[in-house]
Parts: C-alpha cells; sequence; structure tokens
C-alpha cells in the first residue's frame, strides 16, 4: 500500500520543530509500524539526510521505549497496543498519518520524536519501592497473599513505564503511572509499612517535575497499552488523603523545616 | 595455556560455605573507600548495584537506554527457577544442579551449578520482599509451573511477565540508592572501551548518546553486565539494540572469551514474515505445557491445519521423546523442527514453519483456563500475525534468543584480567552448552544479589590498588582510541548503511553458524565475514553530526564490533570438532539425528585470547571435571 506519512522533525530540544511529509510506497500489511519507519530510515540515510530518530527497543511490547503519537493517539488507533506491536494491516492504502512525539509539559522533546521521560525514574526514586535489602528477606512463603490480591496487585504492577497516560491526558498528568505503582504495593502485605509514605513522596515529586493533575478524562486509561484501570487513581487518591492526616505526613514537614 | 577455575576445594555441597568463610572481608568503614562502575542495568546489573550500594561501596551505573528499567531482562516471559520443592514433586537443590548441569549438555562448570542451585530460593524469598507479585494459589501460597528440560514444576512466574516483575523489584531498589545518594547512575550512556592500566581493568571510556561527548570513567573495580550476543544473527528475539561491543571490547583488552559458538536458538518464535523484519518475536516456552507441537505427515500437505485429519499429523516432540514429549529441551525441540522443515513438512509461507496447537487443551480444560494461563500471548501473536491461535494452530519456528557463551570467569566471577567482574548472560559461566527454560533469570539475579556482592569484597581485600585518576596516561590513550575509532568510521562516506551490513552478517552467521554447523560452511563464513568487514570499512555511509544524537553512528559502533566478534565465534565453532547442545556440528551426530559429544577430547571450556583483528586468536582450555554428575548421553526419550 501507499501512505503519506507526515513526520514531526525537531533538531534539538531548543529548536522549533515541523512537519515533513514523506511518501511511502509498497508498505506491507505484515510490517510493524516501526519497521515501516526503519524502511523510510534506510531510505533517508542512502539520500544523505539524517534518519527520523525515535525510541525504540524490545519490539515486542513490554519495554515501554517506543512512544510515538499517531493521529494524535499515544500509540495509535489499535487498544491496548504499544506503537511496535501495531502493524501496517490496521491501516489502508491511501492512508494520511501524522506521527508526532508524546507531548507533555514534563516530556520535554529532545530529538525528533524522542522525548525526555526521566521524570518517572525521579518519582520511583522518591517511593516506588518496599526498603528492603539483599539478604533481609523472609522464608517466601511466610508471607501470604490472597489470590485476588495478587492478581490485582499485578494489573497494575504491569505497568511499562512508557509515559502515553501522561502523552494522552489533557493536563499532562502522571496520575495513572504513579497511581499502578501506589497501588501493586497497597495490594500487598509486603508494602504496608511505608504506605502512607510512599504515597505522599511519590505524590509531591510527581508535582514537583511538573505533570499535571487529574480531572477525571480517563483518557489514560484509554491509551495504557496495558489498559491499567483508573479505578487505581481512586485508590492513590484515598491513600493519599489519609497519608496527609498522619504521622508521617507531619515527619515530612518537620524534615522539611529542618 | 591451562585455566584455573578456582573452584574451592571439598565436597560440592560445602565448597560456597567454605569460600564464604575463607573470603577476606572489607570493613563497613572501608567499603565506603572502593567505588565500582557497573555497565547495565538487566536483572544482573541492577541486583548487583542495589546490593553493593546496601553494603556501603560506591557505586557508579551506566546503561544506554533512558531508563534502567528497559534492559531487555524486561521480555522474559515465562518464569524462574528454584529448589523450593513447594509442589512436593520430588524437587531438591542437587535435583536442579543435577537437571542443568544435563540440560548444559556437560559443559559448565559443576561447582558454579551447584552455588547457583543453592541460591535459587533465596531469590525467590528476596523477590517477594520487594512486592514481585508472583502468581498465587487461592490459599495465598506461591504457585509454580513446568517448564521445558524438567519433568516437575519448579517454576515461579507473574503470568507471562515474570522478567519485567523481576527486573521492576531490582530496578526500584536500584533505584532507592540512587535516590539515597549511594549510587550514580549514568542513563543513555554507553560504554566504547573499558581501561586497564598495569593489567588491571580500572574504567571504562563512554559516549553520551545525546551529546556525543566521549568521557571516561575510573574505579576500583569493573562489572560487566551487558548480557548476550544474540543479535549476531541479526534476526534474534533480542531486543535492538542488544549488542557485543562491551564484552568484545573488554576481549580486546585481554579478557578471555569463552565458548562463544554456545548459542540458544529458541524453539517457539514467530516465524520472519518478510525482508522488512526488524526482530523475532519469543512465544514463551510456557506455552509448551498444554500446546501440542505438529507438522502434517506427508511433504506438501498444502491442507489449513483444522482441515488436517488426526491420522495425517505427526506430534513429532511426543513421538521422539516420549518421557518430555512437548517439554523436550529448547535445543532438541529446535533442531527436531529444522529436521521436520528440511524434510519439506514445515508449514507456512516459507515452509519454515511448525504448529503449535491448542485446541486440545482448549478441550479439556476449557477456552477460559487457557486465556488466564496465556491469553496476553495468544493477544500478541495475533497482533503480529493477524491469526486467532484461539480458532486456529499458531505457527512457530526456532529463533536465536540466548548466548550461553561470554567472558571467561572463575569461581569468583572476575574474569583473567584482574578486576573485571563478568555477570549474568555475559559470562560463560552456569549453562554450559545449552540453557534450561526458566535459568536465565535465576542466574543473573544469582550473580547480582548473592554472589558478587562476597567475592568482590574479597578482591577488595586481597588486592593492592594504586590510586588512578582521569589523566592517567592510559585513561587518555583509551579515549584517544575511541576518538580515533569514531572518526574513521564518520570519514568512510561510502554507500551502505550499518543496518544493510548487519543484515548481510546476520545471514553468513545464521546459514553458516546457526542451528547446525559443519566444517565447510564454517570455513566458508571465515572467508565471508572478513570480506564483508573489510567492505564495511570502505563502504559503509554515516549521516549526521559526532556530537549530536546519533542513531546512524550508535549502530555502526556495534555493527563494527558484531563483524569481528563474529570471526570469533566461527573459530570456536571450527575448533569445537563435536556436537553439544545448541552447539551441532554435522559430522558429529547418531543416527538418529541427535548431538553426539566427543568427551575425551571437548570435555572442556575454550577460552580465546585476542591476537589482532583478522588473526587466528589463541584457544585456551579450562578442563571439566564432573565428580558429582556423571557424564552420560543426555537423553529425554
Amino acid at each position: 500500500m501507499k501512505l503519506t506519512l507526515h513526520i514531526w522533525r525537531q533538531k534539538n530540544t531548543n529548536a522549533k520543530g515541523h512537519f515533513e511529509t514523506y511518501i511511502m510506497d509498497n508498505v506491507i500489511e505484515d510490517m510493524s509500524f516501526l519497521e515501516m519507519l526503519d524502511v523510510l530510515n534506510e531510505r533517508l540515510i542512502l539520500e544523505g539526510k539524517e534518519p527520523v530518530a525515535f525510541d525504540h527497543d524490545c519490539r515486542e511490547g513490554i519495554c515501554g521505549a517506543c512512544s510515538l503519537t499517531i493521529n494524535g493517539i499515544p500509540h495509535g488507533p489499535e487498544k491496548g497496543t504499544t506503537t511496535c506491536q501495531l502493524h501496517m494491516r490496521k491501516f489502508k492504502d491511501g492512508d494520511e498519518i501524522w506521527i508526532e512525539p508524546f507531548r507533555a509539559r514534563a516530556f520535554p522533546v529532545i530529538k525528533d520524536l524522542i522525548v525526555d521521560r526521566s521524570a518517572f525514574d525521579r518519582i520511583i526514586q522518591a517511593g516506588g519501592f518496599i526498603s528492603v535489602n539483599t539478604g533481609q528477606a523472609p522464608e517466601a512463603n511466610s508471607i501470604l497473599v490472597p489470590k485476588k490480591n495478587a492478581d490485582t496487585a499485578m494489573d497494575a504492577a504491569q505497568c511499562i513505564g512508557c509515559g502515553a497516560c501522561v502523552a494522552a491526558c489533557p493536563n499532562g498528568a502522571a496520575m495513572l503511572f504513579v497511581a499502578a505503582k501506589v497501588s501493586h504495593f497497597a495490594y500487598l502485605p509486603q508494602g504496608q509499612p511505608e504506605r502512607k509514605l510512599r504515597v505522599l513522596k511519590m505524590v509531591e515529586q510527581m508535582q514537583k517535575d511538573g505533570f499535571g493533575n487529574c480531572s477525571n478524562y480517563y483518557e489514560c486509561e484509554a491509551a495504557c497499552p496495558k489498559q491499567i484501570s483508573v479505578k487505581f487513581i481512586a485508590l492513590m487518591n484515598r491513600d493519599y488523603l489519609k497519608a496527609s492526616f498522619s504521622d508521617e505526613k507531619s515527619e515530612l514537614i518537620r524534615n522539611q523545616l529542618a | 595455556m591451562i585455566l584455573d577455575g578456582k573452584v574451592p576445594t571439598g565436597p560440592i555441597t560445602e565448597k560456597w560455605d567454605k569460600h564464604r568463610f575463607e573470603m577476606k572481608l572489607v570493613s563497613p568503614a572501608n567499603k565506603r573507600k572502593y567505588k565500582i562502575i557497573i555497565v547495565g542495568t538487566g536483572l544482573a546489573g541492577a541486583s548487583a548495584a542495589a546490593s553493593l550500594a546496601e553494603l556501603g561501596y560506591q557505586v557508579e551505573v551506566f546503561t544506554y537506554h533512558d531508563s534502567p528499567r528497559r534492559a531487555h531482562s524486561i521480555a522474559a516471559q515465562g518464569g524462574i527457577n528454584a529448589a523450593k520443592n513447594y509442589p512436593n514433586d520430588g524437587d531438591s537443590i542437587w535435583r536442579l544442579f543435577y537437571d542443568t548441569v544435563k540440560g548444559g549438555d556437560f559443559r559448565a562448570r559443576e561447582s558454579n551449578v551447584y552455588r547457583l542451585a543453592q541460591v535459587s530460593n533465596n531469590i525467590i524469598d528476596q523477590c517477594v520482599a520487594q512486592g514481585v507479585p508472583f502468581a498465587r494459589e487461592y490459599s495465598g501460597y506461591l504457585a509454580n509451573r513446568s517448564f521445558g528440560g524438567a519433568q516437575l514444576s519448579r517454576t515461579f512466574y507473574a503470568r507471562g511477565q515474570t522478567g519485567q516483575q523481576l527486573l521492576l523489584g531490582a530496578y526500584s531498589a536500584m533505584m532507592r540508592q540512587v535516590g539515597l545518594n549511594k549510587i550514580v547512575l549514568h542513563t543513555k550512556t554507553e560504554m566504547l572501551d573499558l581501561i586497564v592500566i598495569n593489567g588491571i581493568a580500572r574504567g571504562v571510556v563512554t559516549r553520551n548518546l545525546l551529546t556525543g561527548k566521549i568521557e571516561s570513567y575510573v574505579a576500583d573495580a569493573v562489572v560487566l553486565a551487558t548480557g548476550g550476543y544474540s543479535n549476531v544473527f541479526y534476526l534474534s528475539t533480542n531486543a535492538q539494540a542488544c549488542n557485543v561491543t562491551a564484552t568484545y571490547r573488554a576481549y580486546k583488552r585481554g579478557a578471555f572469551f569463552a565458548n562463544p559458538c554456545f548459542t540458544q536458538i529458541h524453539p517457539t518464535c514467530i516465524p520472519q514474515s518478510g525482508e522488512h523484519q526488524s526482530k523475532l518475536t519469543l512465544m514463551s516456552e510456557s506455552l509448551r505445557n498444554d500446546g501440542r507441537v505438529w507438522v502434517p505427515k506427508n511433504p506438501g500437505d498444502k491442507r489449513k491445519p483444522t482441515e488436517i485429519p488426526e491420522e495425517d499429523r505427526d506430534y513429532y516432540l511426543e513421538r521422539m521423546y516420549p518421557s518430555y514429549g512437548n517439554l523436550a529441551p529448547r535445543d532438541i525441540a529446535s533442531r527436531a523442527a529444522k529436521r521436520v522443515c528440511d524434510e519439506g513438512r514445515g508449514v507456512g509461507p516459507t515452509g519454515n514453519g511448525v504448529y503449535l496447537d491448542f485446541s486440545d487443551a482448549i478441550k479439556r480444560l476449557g477456552k477460559k483456563v487457557i486465556e488466564e494461563r496465556y491469553g496476553n500471548l495468544f493477544e500478541m501473536y495475533e497482533r503480529i500475525t493477524g491469526d486467532n491461535p484461539y480458532e486456529t494452530p499458531m505457527m512457530i519456528y526456532p529463533a536465536p534468543h540466548y548466548t550461553m557463551g561470554g567472558l571467561w570467569v572463575d569461581y569468583n566471577l572476575m574474569s583473567n584480567i584482574p578486576g573485571l567482574h563478568v555477570i549474568g548472560e555475559a559470562n560463560f559461566s552456569d549453562h554450559g552448552a545449552n540453557r534450561l527454560g526458566a535459568s536465565a533469570l535465576m542466574q543473573g539475579l544469582a550473580d547480582g544479589y548473592f554472589i558478587l556482592p562476597y567475592t568482590i569484597g574479597h578482591y577488595f581485600a586481597t588486592t593492592k590498588l594504586e590510586k588512578v585518576t582521569t589523566d592517567h596516561p592510559e585513561v587518555k590513550k583509551c579515549v584517544q582510541e575511541v576518538q580515533e575509532r569514531i572518526k574513521k568510521l564518520m570519514s568512510i562516506n561510502g554507500k551502505k548503511t550499518p543496518t544493510q551490513f548487519h543484515r548481510e552478517l546476520g545471514k553468513i552467521m545464521w546459514n553458516y553458524c546457526g542451528m547446525s554447523r559443519n566444517e565447510e560452511g564454517l570455513k566458508k563464513a571465515l572467508e565471508l565475514v572478513p570480506k564483508l568487514r573489510d567492505e564495511f570499512w570502505s563502504n559503509l555511509t554515516i549521516v549526521g553530526e559526532e556530537g549530536d544524537l546519533n542513531i546512524v553512528l550508535e549502530k555502526a559502533l556495534r555493527v563494527a564490533d558484531f563483524l569481528e566478534f563474529a570471526e570469533l565465534m566461527l573459530w570456536d565453532a571450527l575448533e569445537r570438532n563435536e556436537s553439544c547442545g545448541g552447539h551441532f556440528r554435522e559430522e558429529h551426530q547418531y543416527p538418529d539425528g541427535e548431538a553426539k559429544r566427543d568427551d575425551e577430547n571437548f570435555c572442556h571450556v575454550a577460552a580465546w585470547e585476542y591476537t589482532g583483528i583478522g588473526n587466528k586468536p589463541i584457544r585456551h582450555v579450562e578442563p571439566l571435571v564432573f565428580e558429582y554428575v556423571p557424564l552420560t548421553v543426555r537423553s529425554y526419550k
């Protein structure tokens, strides 16, 4: 099939970006979306032009590196699918496709379609963990987890950290990403001791990094390649509210004043 | 040279305990004086970084990803083995040890494998404590499943995303230490060379992938956790960026590369669809628990799979290996698939495919159970191929997946260059000539959480290290060499892209050094690879700037090293004149086509020493002694 691509090109963070148009002949339906871009890039290199820079790695939908906004939708039109798993059979001959980076205030463009998502690492660093050192663990089966809770924890834990939720949100909020991590631990007995401190610290970091707030558009859930539910945002809000009146909060304020 | 693995003396069951007692310690106050560089943030790198920082060492971590969580360990689907024996089906440390040695076709170091089995249980404990959401029974206890190469259920799993969950566990432990300022993390930074000063590994030279800046870092020890080299085949299940540069550069600086020809071809991947293909996608081996593998009995049977009656199907794994059936180990299942396809019985548009059929399992267990077990994998298959595996059998074919070979290390996971430690897939140690399913995650985490943190302390406590800064002439020289290499690549101005060369290399390696190998083919490849390399250095084109984010240059640097490394792999495959595990030499097989080992001449590790580009490297050996698992023909019949 023949396609017309309008791709966002931007030299670096401070440069002004623009769309460039490329005509693609002979696109095969078994190609993945990124393989189609590979073909374009090979052509550009042979023409002596700079190829389109885009993030990608595992190409099996799990590493969370790929990050394109395709026709206005993060990861494109197929539900529950990352860009790398999107195949060209979802498009038809003559289609025009607009390809942009993930757009959000907290994700500055680095080059072309690559954005800086290091804010996610900073949020995890702030509290997205259970503080157990290597060697401290008790026998695994001494910690029982009801199957239902383990399954729900896994539903949240499968977040791949791609940032589609942020790109899809009109407010540029990272609530689904943070809620997924908070809920993963909140559903497990191992996560209880630090539950309050965790949600306080992660939310604080999220705000520092310039993410917006949630106003229930639910665009995040619709764009999430793992289809993580917005119900976790509700859980995080409850936990955050409770934690705001806890000893942990007082201690945080004391530490900040000191 | 005969290499010494420095295996402790005494009975195998006591070696590790005894060694842990005999190793020298570094006191807590002194630990913070030592700096460790870790390259790679997969399971091995992240777990080592977290554990070493917790102990008090200064740790500096490098990854070429934008976030450490994207390392390719994340893609492991099936599970992680441990000898917990929760299902009460007869498992033990001894049996896990035995299965792994046998599964590796008697080409791994016994003592290392035993230690791996010993710490396997600690890994599960640690991961549960970190909050890894393993699958549970209704009772709340941990669930297990079976896997290829084992007759019992010892595999722990988190749906089809076990690697992801274990990596997120290790990553979050590491990020906690980053937050505590115990770890300095460098993302988008790729190691391009190893700094060796007076014979001791002291640092790395890196390229900042965002700015192109070449930098140097020095430390008291260097740990490589940089994964495997399956991408030498171009098409593999590895991620796009996986490459051999870190370990190959260490090899060029004097580290020995062990058993490079031991590569694993995974039996259950989605077949290639065309020339544009950029990678092959793995379908978890766990599918073989319930899926039945078959091809038509008669060559050229073009009927739809659902129209082929039972009597015209050949469930060849069940027929050839009745006691393991569809769960035969990976190398055996892969070769069997190749054999039936070579007979003209392969299916799909290319004839390079076999069916993996769930219709019996759906009849037996119901669609819901199958959906629960494999739902995400079925969806993934449908997205890629457009076929619905609930209705028509999947088509699968083997693909390069894992590399058992790697840098040679002793029992302490240190290479022959003092100070250079190598962990995870990047070393050669535990899987011999074939890795069993669900053992890669186990080994990566064993090395990082429970082995290296002890052995690296012993190295510091017993080695006197001079003070080194980045102003040292050797550091400057190394930086200059990297800069010259880049300048040279940038100035070729030829007509072919790095990817074109990579694809050509991959074809040579797959055809002559893939699932089966022979002397004639290997010798031919040894002529083709240097020719391709010469062409690369005279006809490569790179666009863009050196001092900028440049994806063409990144790729060119990696392909340049693959083009040298491939030759090393071919030499190893040629000289290992026997069949074992994933290394199948057509000259050495039993009449039924099974691999024929030559224990008299090849019961050893081959560790290669670099002697210059294009020169034949020197082959050193480390003899392997099997005191506890007697050498036998590996039968899964």
